[in-house]
Order: C-alpha cells, then structure tokens, then sequence
C-alpha cells in the first residue's frame, strides 16, 4: 500500500473517467446490470465492514441506503422542506417546559431546513459533476449521521438483540420517510435526473474497496477485529470497543448513503418499499456468501448475485424447460434461501473464505 | 491459484450474460406491454392483458398491421411499485418496441411515463385515472376518463342521494387513491357536503378495524373507500362485523374479480363508478361479451374492455400513420377521433384524455347491478 | 365524553385481539430462545403454514362434519392445523438447526433467516402469491350487548375477537400446566438453565428441545388459524408482519420468560391499536420498533427478564 495504492487508486478513476463515455454507448440493458454490479459492491462492502470485520450483525443497511438515496434526491430535486412551526395545543398547557422543548427542537430542525433549502437552491447553480458529487456526499453525510444515531444505542447489544434492533433502525427509517411529504411519503419520488454513469458508479466502487482495505489494515484495522474476535477482552487490553464499533457503522452508513444517492439517480424512481428488510437481507447474503472479512470475496459475490437473477430471467424464458422450473428461475428468493441455508449448514465461511484464515463464521 | 479461479468465476458469469440474444423475426411488430399478473392487484393486469392479447389475435387473424404480425411482448411488474421502471426501460431498450401499453394503476404508469417520454415511444394506459399521467409528456396518452371527472361524478351521487357527510378512507400508498379522495373531497364540500373524518390505510393492509371504528364514531351518512379490490373487500367486511350500517361508495379501482367473493354481502347497498357494464345493450359490447366469454370462459369488466380499446387505438394510429416511427405514430394517436370502442365512443384530447361518460354500478345481493351512466 | 371513553375502549378491545395473536406467536419465540439461546426467524413462517393447512382441510372438514360452518369444525381445523405446524416446526429443528447446535449462534441466525425467507418464497411458489380467501369456519357476526347496559351496548366484539381471546386463554393455561406439572416440562426448564447439567441428569436433549419446537410451532398455527378467522384473507408472507411483531413482543416482555411474552403481545397489541386509531396507521409499525428500541436501551433484558451477567 503506502504512495503506490495511492497512485493506484488515482490511475483507477482516471481510468473509470476515460472509459466512462464509451460505456455509456453500450446496450442500455448490459449498462443497467453493469451500473447494478457497481451499486451493490458498494453495498457489500461496506456492509462488509461492519458485519465480517467489527463482528456487529447489522440487518439495517438498506435503512443508511434510503437515508442516501432519499437526502440526495431531495437535494437534486430541489424540495424545500417546510419550516417547523411550534403546535398550538402548546400555547393551551400551563407549563412553559413543553414549549420551551418545542421551541428548542423546532429552531434545531428549522436551522437544518434552512441549511438543506439554501443548498438545494444553491446547489441547482453549479455544473453538473460538482452538483452530482456534493448531491452523492450530502446524502452519504447524512447516512453517516444516521449510522451514529444508529451506531450509540446498538452499542450494549450483542447478536441476535443487535440483529433486531437493526432491522428496526431500518423500519423505523423507512417510516419516517413514509410519513414526510416533501419526500413523497408512500408514494415515493419520481423524474430523478439520470446523472449515474460507469464513472461515478465504477469511481466510487473502487474508493470504498481502497477506504475499507486500508482501513483495516491499518491500526483501527486491529481494533476492528479485536471487537469481533473478544469484546471482553479487548475491553481488558485498553482497546475503546465503543470507538470501533460506532466507527464501523459511520464509515459503513456513508458508503451506504452513497450507494443509495447512485440508485436514485439511476432508477429515477424511489420508494420506501424498496429500502426495507429485504434489500438489507440481499446485502448480507452477498457478504455471508463472499466470506465475512474478506473483501475480495464480497466483491465477487456481489458481482455474482447481480449477474444471476438476470441470468434466471433469461433461463426463466427457454421454452424447453419444465414449467416449475421456470417458475423457480423466476422466483430468486427461493434460491437465495436455499443458498443460504446450504451455505450456512456446509461451508459458513462464504465460498471464499475468511480474511487472515480466521472469522466470524468458520466451521468449528 | 485460487485467485485465478475467483476470476475465471466471474468471468464465466458475465460471459453467460453476455450470451447470445434471442433474435425476433424482423417483420413483426413489437408491442410492450407491463401489467400485475400477479400479486395484490393481479386482477387489474390479467383482465387487462386478457383484452389486449385477444385484440393483437384478432388484428393478425385479420392479416396483421402495414402487413407486419403483431407481438405482443408482456411483462410482470408483479403489483410492486420500482418493477415498472425496470421492465418499461427493459422492454424499450432491448425488446426495441415500437410501442407500450400500461399500466392500469395510476402510480405505476406514473413510474413508466417518464422513461417512454425520455425514449420518445408512445405510452397508452389502458386504466389509469390520475390526471399527471398525462402530464408527464406528450406521448402519454390514455383510453379513459379521469379522476377530476371521476371525483365528481361520485360525489355529485352522493349529493343526490341527499349523502350530505361522508368520512373518506384513503390508501395513501396509491397514487391513484389519493387523488381521487382529493377530488372526491372538493366535489363534496362544492355541494354542500362536510367530510366527517379521513382515515388512512396502505395496500396490504389487512386489519382497518381501528380506522373504522374512528369513523364510526364520526357518524357519517357513507363512507367514500377509493382504493384497490383487495382492501375494500376486507375493510367492507370489517365494518359491517363493527356494525357500521352506511353504504360504501368507491371508484373504479373496485373492480377485481375478487372483491365479491371475498366480500360476500357486506358490499350490498354500495355504490362504485367505472367505465363499463358488460350488461350494455349496445351490439359492440355484446359482441365483445360474446367473444371474450368464448376465449376466456368469463364475463370480461373494465380491464378487459380497455385493454381491448388500447389495443386496437394504437393499430387504428399506426394504420393511420402508415409507420411506427416514435413521432408519426404519436401525432396519430392524439388525432385519434370517435374510435368506436367497447368502452365508448373514444376522442383523445389536447390532454391526451378520452372524455367518456363513467357508469355508476350498485351491488345488490352479491351481485353487480347497473344504475345509471353519467356523461361528462 | 362518553363518546370519546367508548371510542378508546373500542380501540382497546380491538388492541386486545390482535395482542392476542402476537402472544401467542410470542410464547414460541421466547420457549425456542429459552431452551436455544437463538431466535427462531423463521417462526413468523408457521402462522402462515397454519392458515393454509386450515384452508385446504377446513373445506374437507366442513363436509365431514357436515352442517355448514360452527365452533366443531373449527375446533377440528385448529387442531389439524397445531398439529400440522408442530410436525413442520420438528423437521426444520432436524433438518436445519440441529447440525449447527455446536457453531456459533451467528450462523444459526442466519440460517433461520434463510429458512424463513425459503418458507415464504415457496409459499409463493406452491400457493399462489395472491390473496386467497379462507373457508368459513364460523359466522362471525358482533356479539350482541344487551342495550340495558346502556351505553356500553354500542361497542362491538365480534365472535371472532371473543374467540381469539378465549382460544388464547385457554392455551396459555395449558401452556403453564404443561410447563409447571409435567414431567417435560420441567426438563424444558431445565435445559433453559442449563444444558449440560440437564444433560447429566439424564435428559434426553435432542427429544426436549424436539418437544418444545413442536409446542412453539402448534401455538404459531393456533394464531394461524385465528388470525385467518377474523381477517379471512390469506396469503403465503402473511407470517412476516406478524412474525416480526410478537418477536418485538417476546424481547419486550424478556426473552425466554413465558409470561413475559404473553404481557409483552397484549402491549404490543393495544399500542398498535392506540397508535392506528389516534396517530396514524402510517407511524405503526414505526412506533411499534422505536418502542422495543427505548426499552432494549433502558431495560437490554426486558420487562420481567433477569439480567444475565455476562461471565468471561
């Protein structure tokens, strides 16, 4: 690693850079797969991080998506969200501590207002790349903020509680934007520019990969796996396991936020349904079959498992094949249950095993 | 050498994506269509392709357009909001249609729209009744009336039966239903009427008794419910049960084959607008009747009938046009004038909408009773 | 007043049915977590399973017991359905959970989210992904309060909800005699203890743990079948919402204690009812999570669960 990864990383994009435009030439369908490989490593491995390298199971990364995606849009979009006016029933109760809080809380929410209209009008003057660029960062903040708020409470939980209270995160997220309607509550938003192509999808791919490899192999690298491997003692050794873990899901939300502002300005149209407990599923499925803490594996698996449900698509036509299968091929949750389950009873390190030999999964 | 495998993995992967593409006869026409064959809404598409494929039979059995077969490539969206998008960008970019006909739910062709309009491939809807369809550019067109007429028609109904507070029952998860409870609304105070209470549910839902019962305690003269067969039928069910004894009153997202079954009699008395009776006198629809029963072994509703209509606009248009070029083919489209279809005399408009008189069908015993049309 | 009070204690009934069917798929997650140490994703699942064992037997049922719909039928359906949903619940114990008893619990977990998710997806497979209705197995109709009682008689149970609640009662009363007098019971409470001593004691592990899969499961398709009864349209991932709240509820309550779970559904139930019926039904499920959130940070074992030190 060290100045040549740097190098590295800046031939990469360049190369990203040039061939983007030629690839955008490509037949719109092998663009759209192409764009869907790119978003879901992302995904993966930031998901990665979290799960396979800190040890933290997290079933809400589709909930940081969302932030990601529904922040950018707003931004790119250009909704103004209302400012937050003090109810009346508070002006009816006696005490003065209700509107004193409401009046704290409103001046917060309607300082971020402010700042989220300012920069969605001012934001509508600059070039186009500067805007997609600060669109993208804007949404990947703001699911980093999320992965915090996230992050804290989750912080004494182990497992199965952390895996629940995740998948809650997620949904109560995913309620959150159901009830705003500057967001399009349930009916989500739709005409959102088109500005995702191969270099953006494909540049920021090969960031999160570069951020997330040296990251672990650094020093916080240790501390990571620490948390994974013994809380308790890495507790004992001095090492701050709340630092690690709610670092793990900072870093983790932004690449999140990040892949969801790419899927917005690509699908042109988001909804709720479409960030819930099942894309969060997807995604750990992609790092459990890679091999949690192996970032290799995870990139390939998300290639894969982008690839097949298109190659079932096509399976699912040829008219040679038995009704039920066809009907199987087209019904890819069936398989990725299956996976999982044959995966998990056989070979729970991923197919391409762990980082460093060791993991969280292994066959004991 | 393990990393040599991983590699050679992936790249069989993509190689088998890259693979060879079925090849369509070039002298055929292709015509996309998107539509819920399966799931919640699975009615509204299979009634709706039930029209449309027999229309394409009956146009090639006829020799076909411009001398070419037509084809009709169809695909799921599954009743879900996002698989629109994706089949829609799927069907114009690697089937190459010439044309593509959906969605019968408002939000989903709201998701298509967009994509047609960008590729310049003309859209019609056979169903859907959301004015912004229509809005989201010109070569979005639709063989039906609208929900701002829609709106109106019922609660002019409803201030005809002297119905003068209604409590409204939304789904906020169509587009569709939230608008026509909006102009449901407006029509309602425009005539004097009070709403008494709005509720809300989302599609899936099963369990309204807690909104119902917060209507009840309102006291309305009828509940206005503009949402989708599935959910009706159940919420029909539940206020009964929480003896709730005013009439229903809906749109013509009532219409799904199984709203009766699952309803039983707790829809007697109610009332819901759409866009057709298939006990319309008029020799067409009879013929039609006749035809649909004999392919499908079953009365054809709404869908069918619009499905029908879309069908066979889009050929009158390209028969007209003489091509199927994007930008011909639309022009003819919207001078579309007086296409005797089984839903109506069909004219688009400057809009791209068909004016066309909705009619008003009770439910009387179970069954489906026709009580009056109404023009524009 | 009075019109707001009978509003509220409409809603609260309604909360009280509903809070039913989630205790009774609680009790399930909590016995499974008890003797396990793991959550059971795909217990939701079995609910589903229930409904159509009950609506491909209830129609047969109905000509076998001949008379059109009434509680025989019923009971016979809910019955078959327990006892179909038990047999289901023993095979995934076998098939899927039992390899892994020596792995870490991550594993597990995962592979009952995959369980969960085949379950479901086959569902939609073999038995269509649309709504179907269920048989009626009883004519619900509002149970009839004598206007003598003034007010109080514009409230509405319906057959349903009183039978929902009743079935429950019944079985949790049966759940705590199995649990507290016989002699499997007791070495279910034994091995939620401690395996190996219960092990040593001359249990059979395997044969428990077997057993107290099959309970969880009956309980889940008893809910099933009531479920089915009061909302009688069914469909393959009816299992998941449900499912995913009695799971809230059980943690809610303390995971691994049985009365917990049974409190922790009722309070779910009432919340979700309080939160439809004066809020708005879009903030349900929300709430319902940010609830389970606030009492995970305040109280990480639940209501009436015991802090377990965490030894090294």
């Amino acid at each position: 690693m060290g100045a040549r990864g740097n190098y590295l990383l800046l031939g990469v994009l360049t190369l990203c850079g040039v061939a983007s435009p030629w690839v955008g030439g490509i037949s719109p369908y092998y663009f759209d797969i192409l764009i869907g490989i790119g978003i879901n490593i992302i995904l993966a491995v930031s998901l990665n991080l979290v799960n396979g390298y800190t040890g933290q199971f997290s079933l809400g990364h589709a909930g940081f998506m969302a932030v990601g995606a529904y922040l950018g849009s707003a931004l790119s979009l250009v909704v103004k969200f209302p400012y937050v006016s003090i109810p009346e029933w508070t002006g009816n109760v006696l005490w003065w501590i209700p509107k004193l809080l409401w009046l704290i809380v409103a001046m917060v929410v309607n300082a971020g207002v402010s700042v989220h209209n300012g920069l969605a009008v001012g934001v509508e003057q600059l070039p186009h790349g500067a805007q997609f660029l600060i669109v993208l960062m804007y949404g990947g903040m703001g699911a980093a903020f999320a992965g915090l708020l996230v992050g804290i409470p989750s912080l004494r939980l182990r497992g199965d509680y952390l895996a629940i209270v995740t998948l809650g995160f997620n949904e109560i997220i995913k309620g959150l934007i159901q009830n705003c309607e500057p967001l399009g509550a349930q009916l989500g938003l739709n005409g959102i520019p088109e500005w995702t192509n191969f270099f953006w999808t494909f540049g920021f791919a090969v960031v999160t990969i570069f951020v997330v490899l040296h990251l672990v192999h650094s020093t916080y690298g240790r501390g990571f796996l620490a948390v994974r491997d013994d809380e308790i003692a890495a507790e004992a050794m001095g090492i701050h396991t709340t630092k690690y873990k709610v670092l793990a899901f900072v870093i983790g939300a932004f690449f999140a936020g990040i892949a969801g502002g790419l899927f917005a300005h690509f699908k042109q149209h988001i909804d709720p349904e479409a960030f819930g407990y099942l894309r969060s599923v997807d995604i750990v499925v992609m790092v459990i079959l890679g091999g949690m803490g192996n970032t290799a594996g995870v990139v390939f698996a998300a290639i894969l498992l982008t690839i097949l449900p298109e190659l079932l698509r096509k399976v699912a036509h040829y008219e040679w094949l038995p009704d039920w299968l066809q009907q199987v091929a087209e019904n890819r949750m069936i398989l990725y249950s299956l996976l999982l389950i044959i995966l998990m009873l056989t070979r729970p390190q991923g197919l391409f095993g762990n980082f460093l030999g060791k993991g969280t999964l292994r066959k004991s | 050498m393990k990393i040599s495998l991983r590699i050679l993995l992936a790249l069989v992967a993509t190689l088998a994506v890259f693979g060879v593409m079925p090849m369509f006869a070039d002298d055929e026409i292709k015509v996309g269509e998107y539509a819920s064959l399966t799931g919640g809404s699975a009615s509204f598409g299979q009634s709706s392709h039930n029209g449309t494929a027999m229309a394409i039979e009956e146009l090639n059995a006829a020799g076909g357009v411009l001398g070419k077969k037509l084809k009709l490539i169809t695909e799921d969206d599954q009743s879900q909001a996002g698989q629109p998008a994706t089949i829609v960008r799927k069907l114009i970019s690697q089937d190459k249609v010439v044309a593509v006909l959906g969605e019968v739910a408002s939000g989903k062709s709201l998701e298509a729209a967009p994509i047609c309009q960008q590729n310049s491939i003309p859209m019609i809807s056979p169903a859907s009744t959301n004015p912004k369809v229509t809005e989201e550019g010109d070569y979005i067109f639709r063989v039906c009336f609208i929900d701002p007429f829609q709106g109106t028609v019922m609660a002019k109904f409803a201030q005809g039966k002297g119905w003068k507070k209604v409590a409204v029952l939304t789904d906020v998860k169509q587009a569709y239903s939230v608008g026509l409870a909006d102009f449901f609304m407006k029509g309602l105070v425009a005539g004097g009427g009070v709403v008494t209470k709005e509720q809300k549910y989302s599609t899936g839902d099963k369990d309204f008794k807690a909104q119902l019962t917060s209507i009840k305690a309102s006291k309305p003269d009828a509940i206005f419910v503009p949402g989708y067969y599935g959910e009706v039928a159940l919420i029909a069910k539940q206020a009964k049960l929480l003896g709730i004894k005013v009439p229903l009153l809906g749109g013509d997202g009532w219409v799904g084959d199984s709203l009766l079954k699952v309803a039983g009699s707790a829809l007697d008395g109610s009332f819901f607008s759409c866009h057709f009776s298939a006990d319309d006198q008029r020799p067409v629809v009879q013929n039609f009747v006749k035809k649909y029963q004999a392919k499908y072994n079953e009365k054809p509703d709404d869908m069918a009938g619009l499905g029908y209509d879309s069908a066979m606009i889009l050929a009158a248009a390209m028969t007209r046009a003489g091509t199927t070029a994007g930008p011909a083919l639309r022009d003819a489209i919207a001078a579309t004038k007086g296409h005797p279809g089984i839903t109506g005399l069909i004219t688009i408009d400057a809009q791209r909408n068909a004016s066309k008189p909705a009619v008003i069908t009770g439910i009387v015993s179970g069954q489906f009773q026709f009580v009056e049309t109404v023009a524009p | 007043m009075v019109d707001q009070l009978l509003e509220l204690t409409q809603q609260l009934l309604n909360g009280l049915s509903q809070g039913s069917i989630y205790a009774l798929i609680a009790l399930g997650y909590t016995m499974v977590f008890g003797v396990l140490r793991f959550i059971n994703f795909a217990h939701g699942d079995v609910l589903m399973i229930g409904a159509f064992t009950g609506f491909y037997l209830g129609p047969k049922v109905l000509q076998v017991v001949g008379g059109g719909p009434g509680f025989l039928a019923m009971s016979i359906v809910l019955v078959l359905a327990m006892g179909m949903c038990a047999l289901v619940g023993i095979a995934i114990e076998k098939l899927c959970y039992r390899p892994l008893r020596e792995q870490p619990k991550l594993t597990v977990l995962i592979t009952a989210i995959g369980v969960s998710l085949f379950l479901e997806s086959v569902g939609q497979l073999v038995l269509s992904p649309d709504p179907q209705a269920f048989p009626e197995l009883i004519v619900d109709k509002a149970i009839e309060i004598p206007t003598s009682w003034g007010a109080i008689s514009s409230l509405t149970v319906t057959l349903s909800q009183g039978l929902i609640f009743g079935v429950t009662l019944g079985l949790l009363v049966i759940l705590r005699f199995i649990v507290m007098k016989t002699k499997l019971g007791m070495a279910m409470r034994a091995l939620s203890f401690n395996p190996l001593a219960a092990s040593l004691m001359g249990i059979n592990n395997d044969r428990v743990i077997s057993f107290t899969f099959g309970l969880g499961s009956a309980l889940a398709g008893a809910a099933g079948i009531l479920t089915s009864i009061s909302q009688p349209s069914i469909d393959p991932l009816m299992g998941v919402n449900a499912g995913m709240k009695a799971f809230v509820a059980a943690v809610l309550g303390g995971i691994g204690n049985l009365p917990g779970a049974a409190i922790g559904g009722i309070l779910i139930g009432l919340i979700e009812a309080l939160v439809v019926g004066y809020i708005s039904p879009t903030y349900r499920d929300a709430i319902v999570f940010a609830v389970l959130i606030l009492i995970l940070i305040v109280k990480p074992n639940g209501l009436l669960g015991s802090s377990e030190r965490e030894k090294v």
